[in-house]
């Protein structure tokens, strides 16, 4: 297979991985390491020790654990209704469940602004029921909505597809044996289901790590995540350097959570539960 | 005869409003090898899914040792199943899979680990413990799944097509396994299967279903030489159906000829369906005095053991032979069959026993 013509055939593939993944990569740890004069530099990396830094990426680390914790315990319940009723891939209801991931993201997230603005959708309810206004729109509690909402597609689909992929009669087999509910869920289920929870948990947590979408509009400026910090070094002070610094680190996080992540998935194949 | 160990009483059971179980009852000793025996969509495994508690009928009751389980959940049941595939579970060893139910238990971890060494034995796969499920065969995959269900020391085990997946040489091989099993356990198999040859092997008892009805029940011998009707004698092995007309008591009359026969009590002059097994039909000389029917062979397969061949009568139709002696197309032959061969069958009255009655 290895002869010269199959060669030529990757050549599109590897221009593209080298002009859009590799160079652009270097370029951000060539600007990560070096200050303005395009001297070697440690400090841009060290600057995550600063306080302003730090405590935003403490945040973001924070809040999307959490949104991934709870678009799991949603969407995991959910996967199991759907796959009890045996509710097939191409029914309406898991067609409504993935549609959200079809729309343009900024789109949904807009929509929650509407939803939750000081005028919005819920005081205007609540003032029509003569009941106080709530501070909704700028708080923690708006971007930890935003992302669930966001990303509670990514997870449902792969645990939906790790789900349906167990066999009925091995389930029937653990009660047969006598295992309770609860029994069958932690003895059989989650085991089974290992490598869509990964693949679930790495779609969530990684978008929602490194988002400054839904902070920038659910926050309004309140709400600082890391990913709010490169933004503004890029757009606002222009600093490079000190962006591409910061981008590396984020990017050592995102690598090592994903390390200890796939820990968990075990190494046999049992039918890795796909996005799509 | 020993006690009941199940009874299901006027079991219905329908999906989408189509009718799988119709009223059915059926009592099972204990401690025999009991078979349903039927065609795919019979309502066989829909009848072991009600017993094993992962369907609920519709109506009517199921008695386990003489208490109602109809609602008891498949969990809390005394008995366990060997499932079709074998679904044993894949994230586990074979020592795990056998102690799922055991642990499930709260067994001590000495009396498990004797469990499991003793199940393996007797599945003939001592030293498997470490292995992992896909290192194994099928067959070595269904004794694992029967090993898993006998630690448990069910008094009742529902089988659900076991052999299935297996090869006809490994399959053989597995029925005498099992009639073994059965007899060192000492309990109650229920095995469901479309094969015949499997049925007749291996159990005490058949039950032949087709479309939610029991068609008969009784021993293989009983099914095999006495069917009762029409579907059973063709579902179970070869046999040639032919009309007749109980002429009286012990004399019956087939295309013309007057048979001799061993049943009575059909009444004079009655319409009847008449069973005989391929390997009962003689071949004799045309003119031979025993010759009751002539006819000419026309067709022949050789079978290994056997010739199977059929000869034509006057009247059209095509008897089906089995004999060991080769006997030429084109050679006039009378035929002959024992009275003691010749099995009467009641027509078919009502529009209603006419729909169980053979699918061609």
């Amino acid at each position: 297979m290895k002869n010269k013509s199959s060669r030529y055939l990757a050549s599109p593939y590897i221009i593209w991985i080298v002009g859009f993944i590799v160079i652009p990569l270097l370029t951000i740890v060539y600007y990560g390491f070096t200050d303005k004069s395009g001297a070697f530099t440690f400090s841009n990396i060290a600057e995550i020790l600063v306080w302003e830094n730090y405590r935003p990426l403490y945040r973001s680390l924070i809040l999307s654990a959490v949104s991934t914790l709870v678009c799991f315990l949603l969407a995991y319940p959910l996967a199991m209704i759907l796959r009890w009723y045996k509710i097939g891939r191409g029914s309406i209801i898991v067609f409504i469940f993935i549609l959200p991931m079809w729309m343009n993201s900024l789109l949904r997230i807009l929509a929650w602004q509407t939803l939750l603005e000081r005028k919005g959708v819920i005081n205007g309810i609540l003032t029509a029921m003569h009941l106080p206004e709530q501070h909704l729109i700028n708080t923690t509690a708006a971007v930890l909505i935003g992302m669930v909402y966001d990303f509670l597609p990514f997870m449902i689909l792969p645990l939906y597809n790790a789900l349906m992929k167990i066999d009925d009669n091995t389930i029937n087999a653990a009660y047969d044996l006598g295992a309770s509910f609860w029994q069958v869920l932690t003895k059989i289920m989650l085991p089974l289901t290992v490598p869509g929870i990964v693949s679930g948990v790495t779609m969530v947590f990684v978008p929602a790590l490194t988002t400054f979408a839904i902070s920038n509009m659910l926050g309004g400026g309140k709400i600082y995540l890391i990913g709010n910090v490169i933004e503004q070094e890029f757009m606002q002070d222009s600093d490079w350097n000190q962006g591409s610094g910061l981008s590396l680190v984020l990017m050592m996080f995102v690598i090592v959570s994903m390390l200890i992540v796939n820990h968990f998935d075990d190494k046999k194949d049992m039918g890795r539960g796909g996005v799509i | 005869m020993s006690r009941n160990l199940l009874e299901l009483q006027n079991i219905t059971k329908s999906y989408d409003g189509q009718l799988i179980l119709d009223d059915l009852t059926l009592d099972i000793h204990e401690n025999s090898f009991v078979t349903f025996l039927g065609p795919s969509g019979c309502g066989k495994t829909t009848t072991l899914r009600i017993i094993g508690g992962f369907e609920k009928p519709d109506k009517g009751r199921v008695l386990f040792d003489g208490k109602d389980i109809t609602n008891l959940p498949a969990n809390k049941r005394q008995l366990n199943t060997v499932f079709q595939k074998y679904a044993l579970f894949p994230h586990m060893s074979i020592e795990e899979n056998i102690a799922f139910g055991l642990r499930i238990k709260n067994k001590s971890e000495s009396y498990i680990k004797d469990k499991i060494k003793y199940a393996l034995k007797l599945v003939n796969l001592d030293g498997f413990e470490k292995r992992s499920i896909d290192s194994l065969s099928g067959g070595q995959q269904q004794r694992i799944a029967i090993a898993r269900a006998i630690v448990n020391e069910p008094r009742l085990l529902l089988l659900d097509e076991p052999l299935g997946a297996l090869d006809l040489k490994l399959r053989q091989e597995m029925q005498y396994e099992l009639i073994r099993l059965k007899n060192e356990l000492g309990i109650t198999f229920i095995y469901v299967t479309h094969d015949q040859e499997e049925a007749l092997t291996m159990s005490d008892y058949v039950v032949v279903m087709n479309q939610g009805y029991i068609q008969q029940a009784g021993s293989p011998e009983q099914i095999y030489n006495e069917p009762e009707n029409a579907f059973v004698a063709d579902f179970i092995g070869d046999s040639n159906i032919v009309p007749g007309v109980m002429l009286e008591d012990y004399l019956v009359r087939i295309f013309g000829a007057e048979f001799k026969c061993i049943d009575a009590g059909f009444g004079t002059n009655k319409p009847v369906d008449v069973v005989i097994r391929p390997e009962d039909v003689e071949i004799v000389d045309d003119d031979d005095p025993r010759a009751i029917l002539h006819g000419e062979m026309t067709h022949i397969i050789f079978k290994g053991e056997i010739y199977e061949m059929e000869c034509t009568t006057p009247d059209g139709f095509e008897w089906l032979i089995h004999s060991t002696e080769l006997h030429e197309p084109g050679k006039k032959v009378g035929l002959y069959v024992k009275p003691s061969n010749i099995q009467i069958m009641n027509k078919p009255e009502s529009e209603d026993e006419e729909a169980l009655g053979v699918e061609e």
